[in-house]
């Protein structure tokens, strides 16, 4: 297992950090509006999984019931594919987040994202303190998930 | 100045009938001087996605909640709230949500806590409203804002905090609208809903477990008043009480059931406990109760 690079923590990746600077950069009603488009952006899973619903887990964090999966690739590239439904914006705003600003990265990358990053990007105060949890829970799901999918390739 | 009632028949069987609206009657209604519609939902952002036109958007968590002490907002910041989307003291308040009106209920009940007269459900909430085809927009109004007194909350009629809840175990029925599983105290939250740091699990001694959406129908409105009777009156054993505190993990669920009992069946001294299991499961030294049986009440 390689550990993790403190200062690679400190260093956001950048698609992670271009989400946090654009929240921050509106005013707390306005991030509302950003989240929302943020939601209508959440891909469609790819047929793949939208035939094979078992495979995803659903992240019990969250208030509405939404599930992740992740794919590594040989080069330890990883693809975060997500659902939630539409009448759940929030919940699908932050799968959205997760997605794009995950989706990509290194294994390692994945694992150096600070577990509060959803408390950084200024949307405690718009949607609440209770609401972000579920964020957390997402991203939380995610590294283990990634976390697992390492240690099963490393034993094939 | 407030709007007539809704004269549907299923609403006219109900104690108190001015508390609910339908669909039909809401659309007529849409933009007449005197009415504002409130949308409250569980999700920050689905008023976002579309909402009744006209309706204003009041959030449960982020509105109504003080931000620091665990508490609702004081009179002054719920005048400024409420003035601010064009509401005054004699406006009829029409509110619906999603879920069955779960959050609707709960910023109704908060409503009522300042006394706010005029205050109803839309019968089914948002979805039955989009069900049945009727307007959406996602234009945001900018209603002029209009003066509301600062009218002091009254936490001594609708409201029970945990002494009184307390000191009501064997002697007022309690109604535990939480899930089974939280009930016999397999679990702390509701199924599929984030765990909230309570520490112990189970319910109050004597409560009896009425799941909240037992008073909702398939299509999400309020079930005709015999069923009503039959789960509360007969099922739950409150025929002759007078006195109920519902609860639920944080007042939203109970709010649901506390319409029901107040405005639906009448009864007459219905409190809301918010503080609910959040509060009581970790609250030192409080009687606790697990399994299916509602227990006694201790030293009883």
């Amino acid at each position: 297992m390689p550990t993790i690079d403190d200062t690679a923590a400190e260093g956001l990746p950048p698609a992670l950090a271009e989400i946090r600077d654009d929240f921050l950069a509106l005013p707390v009603k306005e991030r509302l509006q950003l989240l929302l488009e943020f939601s209508r952006e959440l891909p469609a899973l790819p047929e793949r999984y939208a035939e094979h619903p078992d495979l995803l887990e659903r992240v019990e964090e969250c208030q509405a019931p939404v599930y992740v999966f992740v794919e590594l690739d040989e080069a330890e590239v990883v693809q975060v594919f997500a659902t939630a439904p539409e009448q759940a914006p929030t919940t699908r705003g932050f799968a959205s987040i997760v997605v794009q600003g995950l989706s990509g990265l290194t294994r390692e990358q994945v694992l150096a994202v600070p577990d509060d990053y959803p408390l950084t990007i200024g949307l405690t105060e718009a949607v609440s303190p209770l609401r972000i949890r579920g964020m957390m829970g997402l991203l939380g799901r995610v590294k283990r998930q990634v976390r697992a999918a390492a240690g099963a390739s490393a034993g094939a | 100045m407030s709007i007539g009632i809704d004269p549907s028949p299923k609403f006219a069987a109900y104690a108190h009938p001015e508390r609910l609206v339908s669909g039909e009657w809401l659309q007529e209604h849409l933009g007449e001087a005197g009415l504002v519609v409130v949308e409250s939902d569980e999700d920050v952002l689905l008023y976002e996605t579309g909402h009744i036109p006209g309706a204003v958007k009041i959030d449960w968590h982020t509105d109504l909640n003080d931000p620091v002490t665990r508490d609702y907002i004081d009179g002054a910041a719920f005048a400024r709230l409420v003035g601010e989307k064009g509401i005054a003291r004699d406006t009829t308040v029409v509110i619906y949500g999603d879920k069955s009106n779960w959050w609707a209920a709960y910023a109704l009940w908060v409503f009522s806590l300042f006394g706010h007269e005029d205050v109803r459900l839309l019968d089914g909430g948002r979805d039955k409203w989009i069900a049945e085809g009727r307007p959406i927009t996602t234009e945001v109004p900018a209603p002029e804002p209009v003066d509301y007194p600062a009218v002091e909350r009254d936490d001594s009629t609708l409201r029970a905090f945990r002494d009184d809840v307390r000191s009501a175990i064997g002697r007022i029925p309690l109604i535990d609208v939480r899930s089974p599983e939280e009930y016999v105290g397999d679990r702390t939250t509701a199924p599929a809903y984030p765990e909230e740091g309570t520490l112990r699990a189970g319910h109050i001694p004597t409560a009896q477990n009425v799941p909240w959406a037992k008073a909702a129908a398939e299509d999400q409105t309020f079930k005709p008043l015999e069923e009503l009777q039959a789960i509360y009156r007969d099922g739950a054993g409150l025929a002759e009480s007078d006195e109920v505190i519902a609860y639920c993990r944080i007042g939203e669920r109970s709010s649901h059931t506390w319409f029901v009992l107040t405005h639906l069946l009448g009864y007459p001294k219905v409190r809301n406990y918010d503080g609910s299991w959040t509060e009581w499961g970790s609250a030192v030294a409080v009687p606790i109760v697990k399994g299916a049986e509602p227990g006694e009440a201790p030293g009883a």
